[in-house]
């Protein structure tokens, strides 16, 4: 047991972390009967994938990735002392988390945000139409519906 | 000015669109021209596109000039997979703007503009999503086309529509939701999101392709383009979502969606993750095949249970998903079941345009929902029966249509790789086909009106009371016939687009497998 913890959930805790995350957001989804929770736990849902996006930039002792002046210089320091002999400012990738998660995942977010604003619209017109907003009884009122298209 | 084709038939819908934002809402009169001049200059673009593909072979277009890896460039990409189905969206775009106008009388009228706005953005997705080689830009714009999707379902007066919008919401965003973790995964192994710098690196190393990341990524690529196709179990919100949308809306969202979503698991497996490899592992071919077996059986099955036109055509659709999906799979050597599979994309765009549009047509100027209430149909408007007979008889597979061409080179996919099971699906779904559609025929033919159903009256040649013709306005047959007359068209040059589909087809796989 303290084995498994060591080697496969210690190492690997943002992948837990962003499973059950997730699955809370999924089971609220299925479960829940009133249409906000549901509109919950959809966002709990994908705000789980932008964690495990957003820890994949992550690296340990790494900065923000903005190169200032001092930066460029720290780092020419540190590649001469090296001993390798070029004077060429290098920026060791090293140093930075990598920005390319994040700048996908504001996209991601974007989209997140859309697509709430458009079903927390969808769940307004339901309750005019219907007058509330529990799906069970939304269903049941729309068995009672005559056709109309 | 050529060289930007690629980016001019993702744009001009987007300007469009920006357009009638700005000024549609004033005058709806802008909105027709504008829509129409935007989808042309796309169609435009895309023929521009297959003729060059085919004299000069893959076009590449780098948005701003960004090259990989420089940036994070966005690369558009044109092949003779896409070429195509770019010019059939743009046409069943055309068809369904034009069939969509409202005469400025008429109730709803001043939904209009916001109308056709969500209908460019959703042509604007569609595009992207079909012309894109970067993994998680598919991504972005599946969620174009989903919004804009969602908008068009509840944009009617239905109530039931908005609450099939609301499922379609939920189910899509799951779905988009599991693409994106699918690509996340791509990206944590390899470090790219373009598919031709991931297809390489997966073909150059084997003990990273067949890593367990690797299977997962794929896994959850697929399982959530399958709930955006509505694959068989994954197909809960399509009927409803489909069926209570208002006319103009089905008659884009039906044939385009499911297929363009059927174009990104074709693309993912042809140039992303390698056929050779989805080829090694036969058990992985034979469970989807068997999955599309089980989705044609039940698309079949529930078309012949609805009393409802569109309910009916949409569970049509489930079961054509299932032939694309199996068909891609099949894995035979030569290929034809995965140009089957192409061809049918766009043949099926065509056939599902021009049922939707004709439903559409008799649900509202003959008040047409049920079955039933077809009777009699050949006579008070011959010219849309008409259209709509050729789309069922594409439906069911009849020679002159494409319907049966691309069941013909599906059913050869499916005798060269030993899938014989596929094979008897198909031709049992095509005859299930045959009954749905004869019966509308039956009723449409021979029907009797309720208003004489007691009697004497016997058939058509009596003349016993003046017949009344409700021909639609030109502007809804127009569309209606034009698509009847593609899906003959389309059929009789099967030789030629087929040889274009499958040369690229077998090229894309080949450049890729030896590597960059």
């Amino acid at each position: 047991m303290q084995s498994f913890f060591q080697e496969a959930v210690i190492p690997h805790f943002n992948f837990w972390i962003y499973v059950i995350i997730m699955m809370v957001g999924l089971w609220s989804v299925i479960a829940k009967n009133n249409l906000i929770k549901k509109l919950i736990g959809l966002s709990i849902f994908q705000t789980a994938i932008l964690l495990l996006y957003v820890s994949l930039g992550v690296k340990e002792g790494a900065t923000i990735p903005v190169l200032d002046h001092h930066a460029l210089i720290e780092s020419s320091h540190s590649e001469s002392s090296e001993g390798s002999g070029k004077k060429a400012i290098a920026i060791n990738p090293d140093h930075y988390a990598n920005p390319l998660p994040h700048v996908l995942m504001l996209t991601a977010i974007v989209v997140g945000v859309a697509t709430l604003g458009v079903a927390l619209a969808l769940t307004q017109m339901i309750y005019k139409d219907f007058g509330t907003i529990e799906e069970d009884e939304v269903l049941k009122k729309i068995k009672a519906l005559h056709d109309d298209v | 000015m050529s060289d930007h084709y690629p980016a001019l038939v993702l744009l001009a819908p987007l300007f469009g669109a920006l357009v009638i934002g700005l000024f549609g809402l004033r005058d709806h009169r802008v909105c027709l021209p504008v829509v129409v001049s935007a989808l042309g200059v796309s169609l435009f673009a895309a023929i521009s596109l297959v003729l060059s593909v085919s004299s000069g072979g893959p076009v590449d277009y780098f948005v701003a000039g960004w090259k990989e890896p420089i940036g994070i460039g966005i690369q558009l990409r044109a092949d003779a997979i896409n070429t195509p189905l770019l010019v059939v969206i743009a046409i069943v775009a055309l068809l369904a703007a034009i069939f969509s106008i409202r005469p400025a009388a008429e109730r709803d009228s001043e939904k209009t503009p916001y109308f056709y706005v969500l209908f460019l953005l959703l042509c604007v997705g569609l595009f992207g999503i079909t012309i894109t080689a970067d993994a998680f830009n598919v991504f972005v714009l599946i969620e174009v086309t989903a919004l804009s999707s969602y908008g068009l379902v509840a944009i009617g007066q239905s109530k039931r529509g908005k609450v099939a919008a609301f499922h379609y919401l939920i189910m899509g965003t799951v779905g988009a939701s599991f693409y994106l973790l699918g690509v996340g995964y791509l990206y944590l192994k390899l470090g790219s999101l373009n598919m031709q710098d991931i297809h390489g690196i997966l073909a150059s190393d084997d003990a990273l392709a067949d890593s367990r990341a690797i299977r997962t990524a794929f896994v959850f690529i697929l399982v959530g383009i399958w709930t955006k196709m509505a694959f068989f179990p994954l197909h809960g919100w399509l009927p409803n979502a489909y069926s209570y949308s208002p006319s103009g809306s089905a008659a884009i969202l039906a044939p385009l969606v499911t297929k363009v979503s059927v174009y990104v698991m074709v693309r993912m497996m042809v140039s992303v993750f390698g056929l050779d490899r989805l080829e090694a592992n036969v058990e992985w071919g034979h469970f989807v095949v068997w999955l599309a077996i089980i989705a044609i059986a039940a698309g079949s099955t529930m078309a012949l249970a609805q009393r409802e036109i569109k309910k009916m055509l949409c569970c049509l659709i489930i079961a054509e998903v299932g032939y694309m999906v199996g068909g891609a799979w099949l894995g035979d050597p030569q290929r034809w079941g995965l140009t089957g599979t192409v061809y049918h994309i766009l043949a099926d765009a065509l056939m599902t345009s021009c049922l939707f549009l004709a439903a559409g047509i008799f649900a509202k100027w003959l008040g047409a929902l049920k079955l039933e209430d077809l009777s009699g149909l050949f006579r008070k408007m011959p010219l849309a029966a008409a259209g709509f007979v050729v789309g069922g008889l594409a439906i069911i597979g009849v020679p002159p249509t494409c319907g049966f061409y691309s069941k013909f080179y599906l059913i050869r996919g499916g005798i060269e790789s030993g899938q014989w099971t596929y094979v008897v699906a198909l031709l049992a779904s095509s005859l299930v086909n045959a009954v749905l559609f004869f019966r509308i025929f039956e009723i449409a033919y021979f029907g009797k009106k309720p208003a004489d159903s007691h009697g004497d009256d016997h058939g058509h040649d009596h003349e016993s009371e003046p017949v009344v013709r409700l021909e639609p306005p030109l502007h809804a047959l127009i569309p209606l016939l034009v698509a009847a007359a593609l899906l003959v068209l389309l059929g009789l040059f099967n030789g030629p687009v087929v040889e274009f589909i499958r040369t690229g087809l077998i090229e894309t796989a080949a450049v890729v497998s030896t590597g960059r």
